[in-house]
């Protein structure tokens, strides 16, 4: 089908269109030109891509002057498709009152769909730029408080995506 | 008997009644904070507003009494746009803090909030801030922020529980709910304001940041605290008890129940004491063993007494069917007369309200069971004097820690053989040559009977080693639905725990008995079949508020709502 919308059979084709050169032509130009422009290819892992802000990584918990913002409501929890998250509060003498006294993502179970992000009450939990997920257990791959928490200076550019797009 | 209709239908109602009770009474909830059926009408929080023709203004439904041909209307646009007016007003100054709030997920104002507000606020000024954190009382925690003052927890402690400690203070949006000077809100009912708070201001400090609500699974059981057996909820997550809330019987224990069934009738459920698995005595000390051997070596151990020399000690915190089948056993298997139970009556520990003396929840359904000793048997006295003296030199005991009374202490070591069902590692446990771990009220199915002669279900919602949540039909929460083994929150504790009445059975069947029931449904069945006070009942007519022995009228279809 043409760009008219008209049909072409190919009885209706000229010789010189029936030897296909003009279109092979065609096809090697824009071969050849990209050839000559930037590449796009990264050589990993001795070069590493570097994700957009926009980009979901793995799920991380935001830490605001040395504490965590969450304050383990469990919505993520409860918001969660594939069950991966799982939170126990616990009472802290700071303003918020409470805090999560275990937070743990299995991130086998994890599918990076970000919901938890979209619930989160105190933007305490955002997808991080981080893509890199190893791991050689089922044991290794619930990730506790430890390998979660994240400051906000490390998570700037995220956070600022998540104002300007509320 | 008064015409009234309500939205276009036209109802026969007794006069005495306010609007909102008849309407209840015919299945039309007209939204409210204040008013509670079991509490005085106050009238503050207007959120029952309801339009009623020839009246100039709209009403109030908790206060205003049916007149003959009154029309009610409670969706008509008048009455709309006035309760959407009543939750702004009660928005304005509530803090936003649902994810830290306890209630959440069982509260009336945030569930009046998508049902009857307008979703948004137009309040842009700071909200009043007030006391955070408050301790009224040793179990009661407050939050004055959070409170709409509906006064229900006023009105609780003056007229039910009648401790008249709680008031308000200051006026307007400044109004403080508080405790009168040096008074704290401790009386043995003082739990039930947490359930009556439509909102988080009164919450619980056992179950303070436990669980969100929605995590739990509930299951309908009741209280095993004294012999009223109270309704309940019992809330399960990770197969761990976390609270008991009480269940609504206008029969037994109306709307309450006291803080003391709350609090500490679960704490052996989720004991760090609890039994592993069955024990027997080798060598002097007790070690765990399967259940087959534990049942043969009871068997052998028991063959090896006369008939005389046997008694049995039922228990009043066992359920019917584990009665039942004990006193069977002992009766018409192992052949003896010396069957009994102790009471554990405390005088003076009873009150008006709910809480009874006797502080076992099934000692009439015991004695009506047939826990008695046989003819020229011994009774609990005869028993206990008979072990002194060496006559009695084997003993049966069902869940009963019998140890507990110093006499029984004393004369326990003079038995040649000592069976126990227990839980816990109790007095009476340690004393034993066989310990056979048995399941708690909340990990079984079975009956009680309370003081007045109620038999009620009890259900389990504590999964042991022979059960399965999803197979054996018990309440579930969806992490139960779909835990897998390698998730840890899936990976619950589960005890090595039976029903008594189940490791009765096999032992009797290994002493040559043909007993048949293989669920405590057939054995409930068949105590209806062959006991007057238990004629015609069945699980199912049971239902969630059981029915009185002799009148077998279920009740399960009253529906009040709170």
């Amino acid at each position: 089908m043409g760009s008219t919308g008209k049909i072409i059979r190919k009885k209706d084709l000229s010789i010189w269109q029936k030897s296909y050169i003009p279109e092979i032509v065609k096809g090697l130009r824009q071969t050849i030109a990209e050839m000559f422009k930037p590449k796009f290819t990264i050589q990993y892992p001795e070069e590493r891509f570097k994700p957009q802000p926009s980009f979901r990584g793995r799920p991380v918990l935001v830490q605001e002057n040395e504490v965590e913002r969450c304050v383990a409501c469990g919505l993520c929890s409860r918001v969660c498709p594939a069950l991966a998250i799982e939170v126990q509060a616990s009472e802290t003498p700071l303003e918020k009152e409470r805090y999560p006294i275990k937070f743990e993502i299995n991130m086998v179970r994890c599918i990076f769909c970000g919901f938890c992000e979209e619930v989160c009450p105190e933007e305490a939990i955002v997808m991080s730029n981080e893509y890199e997920l190893v791991f050689s257990s089922q044991e290794e791959a619930v990730f506790g408080k430890d390998k979660l928490l994240k400051t906000t200076e490390e998570l700037k550019d995220r956070l600022e995506f998540l104002r300007q797009n509320r | 008997m008064a015409k009234i209709t309500i939205n276009g239908k036209i109802f026969d109602v007794d006069p005495e009644l306010t609007v909102i009770q008849a309407a209840a009474q015919n299945g039309i909830e007209i939204p409210h904070f204040c008013w509670h059926p079991k509490l005085t009408v106050s009238g503050n929080c207007r959120m029952c507003l309801v339009e009623i023709e020839k009246m100039p203004k709209l009403a109030i439904a908790c206060s205003t009494r049916v007149a003959d041909g009154m029309i009610v209307k409670t969706e008509s646009d008048r009455v709309i746009k006035a309760r959407q007016a009543v939750m702004e007003f009660l928005l304005i100054n509530h803090p936003l803090d649902c994810p830290i709030c306890d209630e959440a997920g069982e509260c009336k104002l945030q569930d009046y909030s998508y049902k009857y507000s307008v979703g948004y606020s137009r309040f842009d000024e700071n909200k009043v801030h007030k006391p955070k954190r408050v301790r009224l009382g040793p179990n009661v925690m407050l939050d004055v922020e959070r409170c709409i003052m509906c006064s229900r927890c006023i009105r609780f402690s003056d007229e039910i529980a009648k401790q008249p400690v709680l008031t308000f203070t200051q006026r307007g949006t400044h109004v403080v709910l508080t405790t009168f000077p040096d008074t704290q809100l401790d009386n043995k009912y003082s739990m039930n304001v947490i359930e009556l708070c439509p909102v988080g201001a009164l919450t619980s400090t056992d179950f303070r940041f436990a669980s969100r609500v929605w995590e739990m699974s509930s299951t309908d059981s009741i209280c095993v605290g004294c012999s009223r057996g109270c309704n309940t909820h019992v809330w399960v997550r990770k197969n761990e008890i976390l609270r008991l809330t009480p269940r609504f019987n206008e029969a037994v224990n109306s709307y309450w129940m006291c803080d003391s069934g709350r609090l500490n009738t679960f704490r052996t459920v989720n004991s760090q004491e609890r039994l592993h698995s069955p024990m027997i005595r080798k060598d002097g000390v007790l070690v765990d063993v399967g259940w087959d051997e534990a049942i043969a070596r009871a068997v052998s151990d028991l063959k090896s007494f006369k008939k005389s020399e046997i008694a049995g000690i039922a228990s009043a915190f066992a359920t019917n069917e584990d009665n039942y089948v004990f006193q069977k056993v002992m009766k018409e298997v192992i052949g003896t007369k010396n069957v009994d139970y102790v009471q554990h009556v405390e005088d003076d520990a009873g009150d008006e309200l709910l809480i009874r003396a006797d502080k076992t929840p099934n000692s009439l359904g015991t004695r009506q069971v047939g826990v008695r000793p046989a003819e020229g048997g011994l009774d609990i006295t005869g028993i206990l004097k008979g072990i002194e003296e060496g006559s009695i030199r084997a003993l049966y005991v069902l869940e009963d820690d019998i140890a507990e009374d110093p006499r029984f202490a004393a004369a326990l070591p003079n038995l040649q053989l000592l069976i126990v069902h227990a839980s816990v590692n109790s007095k009476t446990a340690r004393f034993a040559d066989i310990v056979l771990s048995c399941s708690t009220f909340a990990e079984k199915n079975g009956t009680m009977t309370n003081f007045a002669g109620r038999v009620q279900r009890l259900r389990p919602a504590v999964a042991t080693l022979e059960q399965d949540r999803a197979k054996d039909g018990f309440a579930m929460s969806r992490w139960d639905k779909f835990a897998s083994q390698n998730d840890r929150w899936g990976r619950s504790v589960k005890k090595d725990a039976r029903p008594t009445w189940r490791v009765l059975t096999a032992i009797a069947n290994a002493l040559g008995a043909k007993l048949k029931c293989t669920t405590a449904e057939e054995v409930f069945k068949e105590i209806a079949e062959k006991l007057p006070p238990f004629k015609g009942m069945n699980y199912i007519n049971l239902g969630s508020q059981g029915a009185n022995a002799n009148a077998a009228e279920s009740v399960s279809k009253q529906k009040v709502t709170a």
